[in-house]
């Protein structure tokens, strides 16, 4: 058995690295595809709203694990020179915008019908009554859900290790190896999750919870 | 783009990934039933007298929905043996998925349990329905129907998470065809054609799911 000492603990912090850019790039380009998923899902024409639904079912009904597979190799079929990083922060990117697209989905339509008649009735269009009436207010109940999903997305980092991407996971199972100490490793890779992942959820109900005691 | 597909070598393996759908299924139904048993008893855990007890369920709870599957298996794979404990990568996989989904299973039950007010319950005994039908009528049932949705959904992500499995070479889908691709090249036809396996996976079992709900819970709500 080997220590556990500065080299080893500097490596999983390379690694965590890599896990919070993943998380916070798939979020970014998540998010920003996602509004655009939301509005398509939510909008008038129905090829739009048959497309993108289908869209969100597959993403939700199917392996993450699988997801990143399938891009990962997808890409390179291409015959689009990329590294290991941009493929997994793709696949990422895109399972975060059908994540999102549905949840932000379903606040849009919580926002009361009175809002989307009122804005309509002082004239304003489309751009303006999204961005100025309905999606301010539709962000904020989505909220609590959006929280939630960071929270999975981080969690969900931890996959890009089974694709051979070196993050927080797959630096734990390189260190497990070298030092034959897989509980400790393991427990301190559970335990950086945990640091990070907590006080989001803790955050994210404790915000569902305010929400529902002014809803009352 | 010069790459030609071929499925022909991965529809070679049809059987192979039959086998694997049934391991992946046999999988998330031995994971669900744990995780359902985990779940009714950390509920009746966290109304127990003992702080200690309320207290381990709560830090139970959050520690698992707080880190990621893959290094909850990874953990459970390499304590059990230090346990004494030695189990085949399948047996292994169910425990962990049990355990993950279980603690997931805690905050859905509980939610049910709580939704039932007092005041139906009195009205039953008032109408003179017997304790057993007061506990079956009113409940069970309505607080087997606030949970169902989140219970199933939530199975459907247990079905969806047995692919992380493979990581410690449980039988299922993901490591059959992680064996096909090893042995074929074919990466992208072998995991497009599993991601579709999967998706007619969860797709059927949403209806299953949807078609029990309107048999058994086919009544108004108000």
């Amino acid at each position: 058995m080997g220590p556990i000492g500065e080299n080893e603990f500097f490596f999983l912090m390379q690694g965590l690295k890599w896990t919070v850019l993943l998380a916070v790039v798939g979020f970014i380009g998540g998010g920003i595809f996602g509004i655009l998923i939301a509005l398509l899902r939510t909008s008038k024409m129905k090829v739009a709203r048959r497309i993108t639904a289908g869209y969100i079912g597959v993403f939700q009904g199917t392996p993450l694990l699988m997801q990143l597979f399938v891009v990962y190799y997808g890409v390179a079929l291409l015959g689009i020179e990329v590294n290991a990083w941009i493929a997994v922060a793709i696949a990422f990117t895109l399972h975060a915008s059908a994540f999102l697209g549905e949840i932000w989905r379903g606040s849009i339509e919580a926002v009361p019908k009175g809002q989307t008649e009122a804005a309509n009735a002082l004239g304003l269009h489309y751009v303006s009554r999204m961005k100025d009436v309905i999606l301010p207010q539709a962000l904020k109940i989505s909220m609590p859900a959006t929280i939630g999903f960071l929270v999975q997305l981080i969690k969900g980092t931890s996959l890009a290790a089974i694709v051979g991407f070196i993050e927080l996971t797959r630096a734990g199972q390189i260190i497990s190896n070298q030092t034959y100490r897989p509980l400790l490793v393991f427990g301190i890779v559970g335990a950086i999750y945990f640091i990070i992942c907590w006080p989001l959820s803790h955050a994210g109900s404790g915000l569902e919870k305010r929400m529902a005691k002014a809803a009352r | 783009m010069t790459y030609t597909f071929d499925f022909g070598a991965v529809l070679d393996r049809a059987p192979e990934l039959l086998w694997g759908s049934l391991g992946t299924l046999g999988l998330a139904l031995a994971g669900m039933l744990l995780a359902l048993v985990i779940g009714i008893l950390g509920v009746v855990a966290r109304t127990s007298k003992s702080e200690i007890t309320r207290t381990l369920v709560i830090v139970f709870v959050e520690v698992v929905r707080n880190t990621p599957f893959l290094v909850q298996i990874f953990f459970i794979y390499f304590a059990l043996p230090l346990m004494g404990i030695r189990l085949n990568p399948t047996v292994t996989a169910i425990i962990a998925l049990g355990i993950n989904g279980g603690a997931y299973a805690i905050e859905i039950i509980r939610g049910g349990v709580e939704s039932v007010s007092r005041g139906q319950i009195e009205a039953g005994f008032a109408l003179g329905l017997h304790k057993a039908d007061v506990f079956r009528l009113i409940v069970l049932k309505p607080a087997l129907r606030a949970i169902y949705p989140s219970l199933t959904s939530q199975f459907i992500l247990l079905t969806l998470t047995t692919s992380v499995c493979t990581s410690i070479a449980a039988y299922e889908l993901t490591s059959a065809a992680q064996r096909i691709e090893s042995d074929t090249f074919r990466s992208f036809e072998v995991y497009f054609t599993v991601t579709a396996i999967y998706l007619v996976i969860s797709t059927l079992m949403m209806g299953l799911f949807a078609l029990v709900s309107r048999h058994y819970f086919n009544y108004p709500t108000r």
